[in-house]
């Protein structure tokens, strides 16, 4: 019978089934990070549990962490005692960790893919919802919570029932400068903060297979705003040269035996999903959040809605509100919103090709007198010594950016990194809501070429007709 | 875990949809290495008028009149009352540990976030789906009664209005099971260990690079 992409590597992973239609699932990886953690080996100890296969999991600390000034150690008290947690709670129980002096240290999410950690075909959790994005190497990739992070140590699996299907093809050719962000945001924008409730998705159709491993990673990355269970992209050649080579990929006659069975990675041509959408690439513009979800997302050409063209009540409180919170008037052209910081990294945009499209656009150049801060964050040690190694962060910092240490920094602002009381922020993070990157902060969520150049303007433009 | 079977209980309004766990416990309390502890700082924003950190006392904080948890008639509510995709955003925990030692052990609404749901029956909290007519009058009773409380049963999958109007529910078998009897369910899924390794055995042999 022909199988979706999502029902192959599901099927490969059914320990059992119960009486009500919910399985054991086998998770072969699990990424750990420090805030998410602590109760779950807490609750290990407590139950007297060992972890059932310790080299599953691999951890690092990345929410809390300090993006200068390392050599000080931590100097929060709080954030400190639950990093050396995450320290301990390794040692104790004898998982690998890439703590914060080690050069692989990072955003777990861009730390896994860039260790070879995640694989196609696998399932993949962590305690975090942005796990969707490694769907992009084909695998089944959960967020889940601190208590089922513990039921995954203690088992190695997790009860699941299986959700519904749900393909998004985007046809089609993107129109230059267009990223996997844009996409994301694109699709957001269309479908709504719930319209993947329920449904794990799969991501199809020739402008997502053009993509490069970035940004199918930033796309899939994104899928949790549009509220599905997962996000994920069948295998090809692209994902291959990406997991090749990298350390915990697999090696020698393994390679090849994997490599034959990932080439089964994809959905068959006559599967069928319980839902199908089709957007064409070509409609696809530099995208910008002007609310506070992301599904408040517009081209960069709009100007901010008026909440009286809502479609319902609901809408219309939810624009109403926004519009206040982030202090914008109807009708304003969303380029003439003027920025006070702007933040280049996190999960969704820490990545090295990230980093380069953002320095292309800010090279010879300097960010704008009303701008507070500009900062770029690299996703993981490794990303920045290869952006160092290509001369980018000096290019930031001639264009007068901050060029920082890799964490999750101003993507939520659990560090020092953050956005005072009506500050206005143009960021690559994944998630505007009230409050996220700073008690009374007002995010715009972009790709990195529009942070950038947002930096040097001064306020947002549009990058197609901006040198 | 506590078991969840019957709840009579004080109910309390959120009239909003999309209510996202960064409201419904702010990134700053999620430096806790506890489990509990996060009932002062649920909804803290929304909640108080200063900004509030990790170990504070909250007895004297200024708190926002106009945020309706704030109200005086509805302190010691156990039940929320909310609008469509209630916990999305991310996958802490604390958000039901927070929802929880706050004093709610139900939430109603006519959609959850995936996460958000999975993790309150882990936690002893019982998320009704109502649709949205059912949920106008929730909302429209308890804006005209004083003291407003339902009566929640999961045996009989039953809410329960002071008029005698009963509305039910749906609740997966499984997870009715757990809550009911207050299961730890990393105890009941140890209990199939010979079926995981049997699984890990077979599962070697087709990919051994994954182990
Ligand atoms: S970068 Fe942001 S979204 Fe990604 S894991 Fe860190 S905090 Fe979460």
């Amino acid at each position: 019978m022909a199988k979706t992409l999502f029902e192959k590597v599901w099927d490969q992973h059914v320990v059992s089934e119960n009486d009500d239609g919910s399985m054991l699932l086998y998770i072969d990886r699990q990424l750990v990070h420090e805030v998410t953690s602590p109760q779950a080996f807490e609750g290990l100890r407590m139950a007297g549990r060992k972890p059932w296969r310790i080299n599953a999991s691999v951890a690092t600390p990345d929410h809390n962490v300090p993006t200068n000034n390392r050599d000080q150690g931590i100097t929060d008290p709080v954030s400190r005692a639950q990093v050396e947690a995450l320290d301990a709670n390794c040692a104790e129980f004898g998982i690998t960790e890439f703590a914060l002096d080690d050069i692989r240290q990072g955003v777990v999410h861009v730390m896994g893919p860039e260790q070879g950690l995640i694989l196609p075909g696998m399932t993949v959790v962590c305690g975090d919802s942005h796990t969707s994005t490694h769907g992009a190497f084909g695998a089944i990739a959960m967020g889940i919570g601190t208590s089922e992070v513990e039921h995954v140590l203690a088992s190695q699996c997790l009860i699941q029932k299986k959700p519904k299907t749900m393909r998004i093809r985007v046809e089609g050719t993107l129109p230059t400068s267009m990223t996997g962000k844009d996409v994301a945001l694109y699709i957001i924008g269309e479908i709504g903060t719930a319209g993947g409730t329920g449904f794990a998705i799969e991501f199809a159709g020739s402008a997502v297979r053009a993509l490069s491993m970035e940004g199918r990673m930033s796309l899939c990355n994104m899928t949790i705003e549009a509220g599905a269970r997962c996000g994920m992209i069948g295998v090809d050649d692209v994902t291959i040269a990406y997991v090749k080579g990298r350390p915990y990929a697999p090696k020698a006659n393994d390679w090849d035996s994997a490599k034959a069975a990932w080439s089964e990675l994809h959905s068959d041509a006559d599967a069928e999903f319980d839902k199908e959408l089709l957007f064409k690439a070509e409609d696809i513009a530099p995208q910008l959040s002007w609310g506070t979800s992301p599904e408040m997302v517009l081209p960069i050409t709009a100007s901010i809605p008026n909440p009286s063209d809502a479609k319902d009540d609901v809408q219309q409180e939810g624009w109403n509100r926004a519009l206040a919170y982030m202090d914008l008037k109807a009708g304003t052209p969303l380029q003439e919103i003027n920025i006070d910081k702007v933040f280049i990294g996190s999960c969704t945009n820490g990545r090295i090709e990230d980093f380069r499209e953002a320095a292309a656009m800010v090279k010879g150049k300097s960010v704008a007198a009303n701008v507070k801060l500009a900062m770029a964050v690299p996703g993981s040690g490794l990303v920045k010594q290869q952006a160092e190694e290509e001369g980018l962060d000096e290019i930031f910092r001639q264009a007068g950016f901050e060029w920082r240490d890799p964490g999750c920094s101003m993507c939520l602002a659990m560090n020092a990194d953050r956005l005072e009381p009506g500050e206005r922020c143009a960021s690559t993070s994944n998630r505007n809501f009230e409050g996220r990157q700073g008690m009374g902060g007002r995010t715009h969520l972009v790709s990195p070429a529009m942070a950038a150049a947002a930096a040097i303007a001064g306020h947002f433009v549009d990058i197609r007709d901006w040198v | 875990m506590q078991a969840f079977t019957t709840l009579n209980g004080l109910v309390a309004p959120m009239d909003r949809a999309n209510v996202d766990t960064d409201a419904i416990i702010p990134k700053q309390f999620l430096k806790s290495i506890k489990r509990t502890g996060y009932g002062p700082f649920l909804f803290d924003e929304w909640r108080y008028e200063d900004h509030g950190e990790p170990e504070m006392d909250c007895t004297h904080r200024p708190k926002r009149n106009d945020f309706v948890l704030n109200q005086p008639r509805f302190q010691g509510a156990e039940i929320l009352i909310t609008r469509e995709n209630f916990g999305c955003g991310s996958s802490r925990e604390h958000a039901p540990w927070a929802i929880l030692d706050y004093g709610f052990s139900c939430v109603i609404a006519p959609s959850f976030a995936d996460i958000f749901y999975n993790n309150c029956f882990k936690n002893g909290i019982l998320p009704i789906v109502l649709n949205d007519s059912q949920m106008d009058t929730l909302f429209d009773a308890c804006a005209t009664t004083e003291g407003f409380s339902l009566n929640i049963d999961l045996i009989a999958q039953t809410v329960s209005l002071p008029s005698g109007k009963s509305l039910s529910f749906e609740v997966d078998d499984f997870r009715k099971h757990c809550l009911l009897n207050g299961l730890d369910d990393i105890g009941l899924t140890l209990t199939q260990s010979d079926n995981i390794r049997n699984y890990e055995q077979s599962r070697i042999k087709q990919a051994p690079w994954l182990f």
